[in-house]
């Protein structure tokens, strides 16, 4: 393929959901005005979401959702056996999201509730890291397609990516929103990594972290600083727990 | 005629979800046709307990990639009416555009990307970028639409970030609300592209009668909250929505199936129209005519058709509407509220149908017992029985085990499943 006078290798990529809402997979066919120029650098091998068309000889492998059942965990060996790069799509992916919130209850107790004495079978949710090696991390719930796009250039260019390792608190203030701490809210901003242009904050709703812990975040202080404040301990719990993207630290809390 | 034939699909593809067909004839007779819901389940019902109101939405809005409008305002509206929270009525004209804008982009993601394909014989919308130009960038052209229109009033096309309880946590902005009246009336020559189009196509000629529900106001054509009706003739108030599922496990599905006063019952686009095509919007009622759909349509086949109606419809509104929130005072978008012990139904049409989340608070507003019925929950039973008679209806034609089997994925598909939602 000729782009601007330089010749590029389309890439070989397949598509695959787990346990999740498939809403990371549905960005990709977001941004209409660009899409016919996406689709362009993408030889597409396998997105059962949108299309028919199987093939098993992909080279890049975006894995959307945690994992929660064992013939996931077959799947997602087959993948990476056949991927030579795996990249973790979406939050549910990168820290096993909002799913991992049925970690908190007996799985036995999880299955009575939901289908009484149906034998279902249900494990704890994990990442995709839990189980195999992830050459590449998207995070955001849902992605934002803007960063895939820049991600998906720079795979077909053979360039290094990258994510930003700033905190979501730099997006914000660049948008000069008020802060919602300063409005007697807690936000996860300041310890959130950037790249989704701080959209919720932007809404005025505090950051639920679904980006994940920023580079050298400074978590005790983040803790005292809402403390200080005076704010809620279980608003703040609900919050962190949220997208279990802060597991690490809220482990070496307690 | 064939005497035996055996269609196993698994992971149906272009559809939400992971969902298994499988038809089974011997000497000639139908042995077996079920459809199978495999997706892992997730358990939202047991994670958002404990939550408190002000989480809730964003937790539930997760249930669905593609509906999460619409599973955000039924916990919003389930919450408010147990805590008896009166949004102010800025904020509720801004949460009905948000439902259009889902509406729009989720019927054109299912009309051009799951559905056309199989009438154009190809195996997806990407070949048909260079066979049916035109066509595919209407497609895209309303798509987009829709997300803006979600992305302007919630801030995010999926998983919005500005519906809350009480109201909004940010008005939308009157600039962009502008430049989306501009959009829509650029966008209104995309209809007349998609409805010159599916009214030329050869829809499958297949009927079983059915039972379809939906919300039901007498006035507006439904979209949040409301009585729930029947085409059989039941009417009840939004929380008697068990009366109207008794939801069952139907192994080895891992979704529910539900149904009301048959063996099965439909939601969606078609049951909407069947209830209310009265109330839709002059020039959607006028598509309706010109596309052959009439009320009470038994053909599943006919919900893509009922979808495209649906667009004119909100298309032609969200211009009114967009119109009145622009000369709004926008001032009061989020009433305050304390929290107390209660319980109701929140029922919205989500695009594929009646989506109910009934929740249960206690005293500091944290939700104690959650359920959510999803429309496609409701469609499973139908879609299962329809796949029978699709089945024999073909045999008796004589079509081949590849003909049928075509047929079967494009009756499914015709639901728009969206199977990780119903296995929550």
């Amino acid at each position: 393929m000729n782009q601007q006078g330089m010749h590029f290798e389309k890439l070989k990529i397949a598509s695959f959901d787990f346990t999740c809402c498939e809403g990371c997979q549905l960005q990709l066919a977001n941004n209409e005005s660009s899409l016919p120029a996406f689709f362009e650098l993408l030889d597409v091998h396998a997105f059962r979401e949108i299309s028919s068309e199987k093939h098993d000889d992909y080279d890049i492998a975006l894995v959307e959702g945690s994992i929660s059942r064992s013939d996931e965990i077959d799947r997602l060996l087959a993948i990476r056996k056949q991927a030579k790069i795996l990249v973790a799509f979406g939050t549910c992916a990168c820290f096993g999201g909002v799913n991992s919130l049925k970690n908190r209850i007996p799985i036995e107790e999880s299955v009575v509730e939901v289908y009484g004495e149906l034998q279902v079978e249900t494990l704890p949710v994990r990442k995709i890291s839990d189980i195999v090696q992830v050459d590449i991390s998207i995070p955001g719930c849902p992605v934002a397609k803007e960063e895939v796009e820049r991600i998906v250039v720079s795979l077909v260019t053979g360039s290094k990516v990258n994510l930003p390792k700033y905190p979501v608190c730099v997006e914000c203030k660049q948008q000069i929103n008020t802060c919602l701490f300063d409005l007697g809210e807690i936000c996860l901003g300041s310890i959130t990594r950037a790249g989704c242009s701080a959209v919720c904050t932007s809404g005025k709703t505090p950051c639920l972290g679904c980006r994940g812990p920023a580079e050298d975040i400074n978590f005790p202080a983040f803790m005292e600083m809402v403390r200080e404040r005076g704010l809620s301990e279980s608003d703040l719990r609900e919050k962190l727990d949220f997208h279990n993207a802060f597991e690490t630290y809220r482990n070496d809390e307690t | 005629m064939k005497l035996d034939c055996s269609i196993d699909i698994r992971h149906l593809t272009r559809v939400e979800g992971h969902g298994n067909i499988r038809i089974r004839v011997e000497n000639g007779r139908l042995a077996e046709a079920r459809w199978d819901v495999v997706e892992t389940p997730r358990f939202f019902e047991v994670m958002v307990k404990g939550m408190s109101a002000e989480h809730v939405p964003f937790l539930t809005s997760r249930i669905c990639g593609i509906c999460s409008i619409s599973h955000a305002l039924a916990s919003i509206r389930a919450l408010e009416r147990a805590m008896q929270v009166t949004p102010p009525p800025a904020a509720e004209a801004v949460r009905l555009l948000a439902m259009h804008g889902e509406t729009l982009q989720s019927h054109a993601l299912h009309l051009f990307f799951l559905s056309l394909p199989d009438f154009a014989g190809k195996p997806s919308v990407l070949p048909l970028l260079e066979s049916h130009p035109d066509l595919v960038k209407a497609g895209l052209g309303l798509k987009e639409l829709g997300n803006k229109i979600s992305t302007v009033t919630t801030g995010r096309c999926t998983h919005p970030v500005s519906l809350v309880v009480g109201g909004l946590s940010k008005a939308p902005d009157k600039d962009r609300l502008k430049l989306l009246l501009d959009m829509i009336g650029e966008r209104k020559a995309a209809l007349t592209v998609a409805s010159a189009f599916f009214a030329s196509l050869d829809i499958p000629r297949f009927e079983r009668e059915t039972e379809f529900i939906s919300l039901y106001n007498g006035t507006t054509y439904p979209f949040i909250g409301g009585d729930l009706r029947s085409t059989d003739g039941v009417l009840r108030d939004e929380n008697d929505y068990l009366l109207m599922t008794n939801e069952y496990l139907a192994e080895p599905s891992t979704s529910k199936f539900t149904r009301c006063s048959r063996e099965s019952s439909a939601a969606g686009a078609l049951a909407r129209f069947n209830n209310n095509s009265t109330f839709l919007h002059p020039e959607a009622r006028k598509a309706a005519e010109h596309l052959g759909l009439r009320p009470v349509c038994h053909n599943p086949f006919m919900c893509n058709i009922a979808q495209l109606v649906e667009c004119v419809h909100i298309l032609n509104d969200a211009e009114t509407l967009i119109a009145k929130l622009i000369d709004m005072d926008q001032r009061e978008i989020r009433t305050q509220f304390t929290p107390k012990a209660g319980s109701a139904t929140g029922a919205v049409e989500a695009p594929r149908g009646i989506l109910y989340h009934h929740m249960e608070t206690d005293e500091e507003g944290k939700v104690v017992k959650a359920d959510c019925i999803i429309p496609t929950t409701q469609n499973n039973a139908n879609i299962h029985y329809d796949l029978g008679a699709l089945a024999r209806q073909a045999l008796e034609e004589g079509k081949n085990d590849r003909e049928i089997e075509k047929l079967a994925t494009m009756l499914v598909r015709s639901y728009d499943p969206c199977i990780s939602c119903s296995v929550h």
